[in-house]
């Protein structure tokens, strides 16, 4: 007889264990409090290794502009990926069709507006336009710290693949040289931060999920150009290993955007390090089990556990 | 239909100092074309000539050149042909 405790999955496991909480929807998940405290001993060791740098800390709420999704271009490489606010903007009349609707099943969303807000893709897409604002960088550029919860519509039982994850981002604008010297040495460092929490990684060059045929070019002109790297840990699986940071030259992509520019009055360069949160904290409970009780004493106090 | 790529492009591509001023070999993405740029270039050329880029012809290098642009259609049109 097949012992039951053999098909559970991590994501099984993980419920079991109160750290996720289903909701019903994949992807969707609650946090337990012991959660949320490996993932705040997390965030404390990138800001350690961060705080050298005196980054300007940001936070924006997990949605922005939709005028400036717009304009950001992410339409044009992740349709797939994006969720939009749509609200119910109708008269009385309206209203009772509505719940009409509703009560026979039917599908009350036929009518709901679009609004003026999209959900946040990636922590940093809000803060272009913010930034860009304040005219000509300064000449040693700007740094930013952000950390926001982001949404990207793929479903998934990979507890790695959240449909709503956060995301802790350095933003660096500046020359081609200021910001490509950040991202060689956040690759640097973000390799040091993995290695201290003990975990086994690779780091290896990557591309985005840009959709259809037309992405795949999009895809390969990335790695040709080695724009993006991620530090890849097993998760899921051992054979597709997940992201969990990722070191990102964007060149003049975001400045052109948003007409960002530097002390010289020419068209700003940007590149970001990203941090998985939820990925790094199940990495952990992958890499050391559910019981965090068991965990090296070492690790613990790492993380202020 | 090297002159048929460079009306392609004159359209599709926005190149801030326009087409007319270079050369086949000359770099398209050193002229200012952007990645999205060279994958609008890439549905006009297929619209236009009737093909369909197959997998391993998209990369960064084809689409790079008048030059190189051209010799992928010319390769693709004789496929063509020939089959």
């Amino acid at each position: 007889m097949l012992d039951k405790t053999e098909t559970k999955t991590f994501l099984d496991d993980l419920f079991d264990q109160g750290l996720l909480i289903e909701t019903g929807v994949d992807g969707l998940y609650g946090r337990s409090g012991l959660f949320e405290a490996i993932g705040d001993g997390f965030q404390a060791l990138v800001s350690r290794y961060g705080a050298a740098d005196e980054a300007e800390v940001v936070r924006f709420p997990p949605a922005m502009a939709r005028s400036i999704f717009e304009k950001s271009g992410y339409m044009k490489s992740f349709p797939q990926l994006a969720g939009t606010v749509h609200c119910f903007c109708g008269n009385p009349a309206d209203h009772v069709s509505l719940l009409q609707t509703i009560e026979q099943g039917g599908d009350w969303t036929a009518g709901q507006k679009a609004s003026e807000i999209v959900l946040t893709p990636a922590a940093c897409y809000p803060l272009y336009p913010t930034a860009a604002k304040r005219g000509d960088l300064p000449a040693e550029g700007r740094l930013f710290d952000l950390l926001s919860y982001c949404f990207r519509h793929e479903p998934s039982q990979d507890p790695a693949r959240q449909q709503f994850f956060r995301m802790r981002e350095y933003v660096r604008m500046g020359t081609p040289d200021q910001v490509t010297e950040f991202r060689a040495s956040w690759l640097e460092r973000g390799q040091a931060l993995i290695g201290e929490l003990g975990l086994p990684f690779t780091v290896d060059v990557a591309n985005d999920p840009f959709f259809g045929r037309t992405g795949k070019m999009l895809a390969v002109n990335q790695r040709d150009q080695r724009l993006k790297f991620e530090l890849l840990i097993a998760i899921e699986s051992e054979e597709k290993p997940t992201a969990c940071l990722s070191f990102n030259y964007h060149q003049d992509h975001f400045g052109k955007t948003f007409g960002l520019t530097t002390s010289d009055g020419e068209v700003a360069h940007t590149a970001c390090v990203g941090f998985g949160h939820e990925r790094v904290i199940l990495a952990l409970l992958k890499h050391y089990g559910t019981n965090v009780k068991r965990w090296p004493a070492s690790l613990r106090q790492t993380l202020g556990l | 239909m090297n002159s048929q790529v460079r009306e392609i492009i004159a359209r599709t591509v926005e190149l801030p100092g326009g087409v007319d001023g270079l050369v086949d070999a000359s770099d398209l993405y050193e002229a200012g074309m952007t990645s999205f740029g060279s994958v609008q270039l890439m549905l006009a050329l297929e619209e236009a000539f009737d093909i369909e880029f197959p997998e391993r012809m998209l990369n960064r290098r084809l689409f790079s050149s008048i030059a190189s642009i051209t010799a992928a259609l010319e390769e693709l049109k004789g496929e063509k042909v020939g089959a």
